[in-house]
């Protein structure tokens, strides 16, 4: 009896005081909530499916290894430099291109929302060029840019590009007009117009064009080093299947995932930085 | 804190017409005149679609008339201004900005106060608005009553001559709504700023207005004004007086006529209603 009026007592008193929970409970809570014991179970039974499938010599897996093959390749490649050098490799083409397509499409986003007049100029050339697919600028890219390197980067930019570019674009054209009215009459100059009201109103459609740019250049970059890089582990995947090694295909299928995943978290977080009224209570 | 005794807004002969593509040209406003009397909370009420909001879109300067006259105290108006501020029917609070941001924006963007002095400012008035324990809040993290006491901060800070409020409740709950209307009104008595409040609520007309103009449905003019003497500083007892039934039944007359074009059949169930309000009315004494 006394021990739950005790208890009910703190909780009383936990609610004006910041709750101290030790990093390890926090930790634990934040490890084993619901969706990560799904999400665990729903991993390992996806191997389990696969190893069975291969053990049971079912016709259509004929050519791929058991997830402990997987397994050990992947620890043997782990510990090789080469798997490291193709993982940096490909995370600078994409980080590259990435950063540079943010930074020339936002701006150009930003101005053609802004400008009716610059974007009747500019939208028509942006509009043909827009369909034609990243991996088609393979060789006009490799003609045109000295290095290897920097042909991979900017194919990798070209396809965020046109992304960033569309969602800045419809970001700023569908902010309400009595969110400008009411600045305007306030006594807003232009330069007040944009950079407290355009600026911030576009940053969630500017977020939304981060996060499929960013899938967008994963799936780029892989599909050109195939075609044309050296190193990379797009590369390195395919010389797994040039040399007949499926499980090493595999491990650059898994990793590739991993990578793509990692830096979508990453791209989430800072877009979510971006916009801490977007975060309530 | 209270606003100087000006802003006489003279509307003569208005008419703004709409062209829609493929559709005969709408004329939504035609001949319109009418004064804003200063220092007075004008009501400005009509069906729903009949042209308030263009009408308020004109005298706040964002959009401009066919033909027709508009001065303020005398001078003709042209384009937006900080002497006639508009609170909108939806809210138009900037979502990235916390509250307190929200109401500074004005004179800081305008350079009229420091920061500092800006600051001090809003705190005062988010007291008399009752939110000063929300400035730090974001707009997505109040209620739509807050947000809309939040709008009227940022509007009074700059100490309009006009107030234009285009349906300021609309969307609220019953109960938020009445509280938002005595809210409201204290906050008028205390700073007596010229208004014009747009509603289609009659009881919250009258209890608000110290003159309400009736407006014609398609195309709109003033059809009548009706003054309202009730007594001020006003609470909900007016609601139940003689006077309030008697302006009531003579308002709803007209509205019931306009209703009716606006729906295009007679109503027998309109006029049965205003014969009920006027018989409670003269019941009462
Ligand atoms: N920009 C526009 N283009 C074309 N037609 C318009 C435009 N703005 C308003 N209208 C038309 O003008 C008429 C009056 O609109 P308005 O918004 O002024 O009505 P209102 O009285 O404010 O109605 P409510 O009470 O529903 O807000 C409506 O029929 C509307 O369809
Ligand atoms: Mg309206």
């Amino acid at each position: 009896m006394s021990k739950t009026n005790i208890s009910k007592d703190n909780s009383v008193a936990n609610m004006f005081v910041k709750k101290e929970i030790s990093f390890g409970k926090r930790l634990q809570k934040k490890l084993f909530n619901r969706t990560n014991i799904n999400g665990t179970i729903a991993i390992l039974g996806f191997f389990l499916i696969w190893h069975l499938l291969v053990v049971l010599r079912m016709p259509f897996m004929k050519h791929i290894p058991t997830p402990v093959t997987v397994l050990e390749t992947f620890i043997n490649l782990v510990t090789k430099k080469v798997y490291w050098v193709s993982l940096w490799f490909s995370t600078k083409r994409v980080f590259y291109g990435f950063v540079a397509a943010q930074v020339l499409g936002i701006p150009l986003g930003l101005a053609m929302g802004w400008s009716r007049k610059f974007k009747y100029l500019s939208f028509p050339v942006f509009e043909v060029l827009r369909p034609i697919p990243p991996l088609a600028w393979v060789p006009v890219s490799i003609l045109f840019w000295p290095t290897n390197e920097l042909s991979i980067a900017f194919i990798t930019f070209i396809g965020a590009f046109f992304t960033i570019v569309l969602n800045v674009l419809r970001g700023v054209s569908s902010i309400d007009k009595e969110l400008y009215r009411s600045a305007l009459s306030l006594g807003a100059k232009p330069q007040h117009i944009f950079r407290k009201i355009i600026l911030p109103a576009s940053i969630p459609s500017i977020a939304t064009g981060m996060m499929v740019g960013i899938g967008i250049t994963w799936n780029v970059v892989i599909a050109a080093e195939m075609i044309a890089g050296d190193k990379g582990i797009g590369r390195l995947t395919w010389e797994g299947y040039l040399a007949g090694d499926t499980p090493t295909i595999i491990v650059g299928m898994i990793s590739i995932g991993f990578a793509g995943w990692l830096s979508s978290g990453i791209v989430k977080i800072i877009s979510d930085r971006m916009m801490p009224w977007r975060k309530l209570f | 804190m209270r606003c100087e005794k000006s802003g006489r807004i003279e509307v003569s002969n208005l008419c703004k017409r709409f062209h829609k593509a493929g559709k005969d040209p709408l004329q939504v406003l035609q001949n319109c005149t009418l004064t804003i009397e200063p220092g007075k909370l004008n009501v400005l009420i009509g069906p729903s679609g009949c042209g308030k909001s263009t009408l308020a879109n004109i005298l706040a300067g964002y959009d401009s008339p066919d033909s027709g006259e508009i001065t303020i105290d005398g001078s003709p108006l042209k384009g937006p201004g900080t002497d006639r501020l508009m609170v909108f029917q939806e809210t138009a609070l900037w979502p990235w900005m916390t509250v307190m941001e929200n109401v500074i924006f004005g004179p800081t963007v305008r350079g009229e106060m420091s920061k500092k002095e800006a600051r001090e400012e809003a705190t005062r008035i988010l007291e008399l608005v009752g939110l000063q324990d929300f400035k730090d809040k974001y707009p997505a993290q109040l209620s739509g009553g807050m947000q809309r006491r939040a709008e009227l901060a940022r509007a009074l800070i700059n100490r309009p001559k006009v107030m234009i409020m285009d349906e300021p409740f609309r969307g609220l709950d019953d109960l938020t709504r009445e509280l938002m209307q005595e809210y409201y009104l204290k906050i008028f008595e205390k700073t007596n700023c010229t208004t014009l409040f747009i509603t289609t609520e009659l009881e919250e007309a009258i209890f608000l207005a110290d003159r309400i103009l009736i407006m014609t449905f398609l195309p709109g003019r003033i059809k009548t004004i009706i003054d309202v003497d009730l007594p001020r500083p006003r609470n909900y007892h007016v609601l139940t007086s003689k006077k309030y039934l008697q302006i009531k039944a003579e308002a709803l007359e007209y509205l019931i006529e306009e209703g009716r074009k606006c729906f295009g059949e007679d109503c027998n169930i309109a006029n049965t209603m205003v014969d009920e309000f006027r018989r409670q009315a003269d019941n009462r004494h």
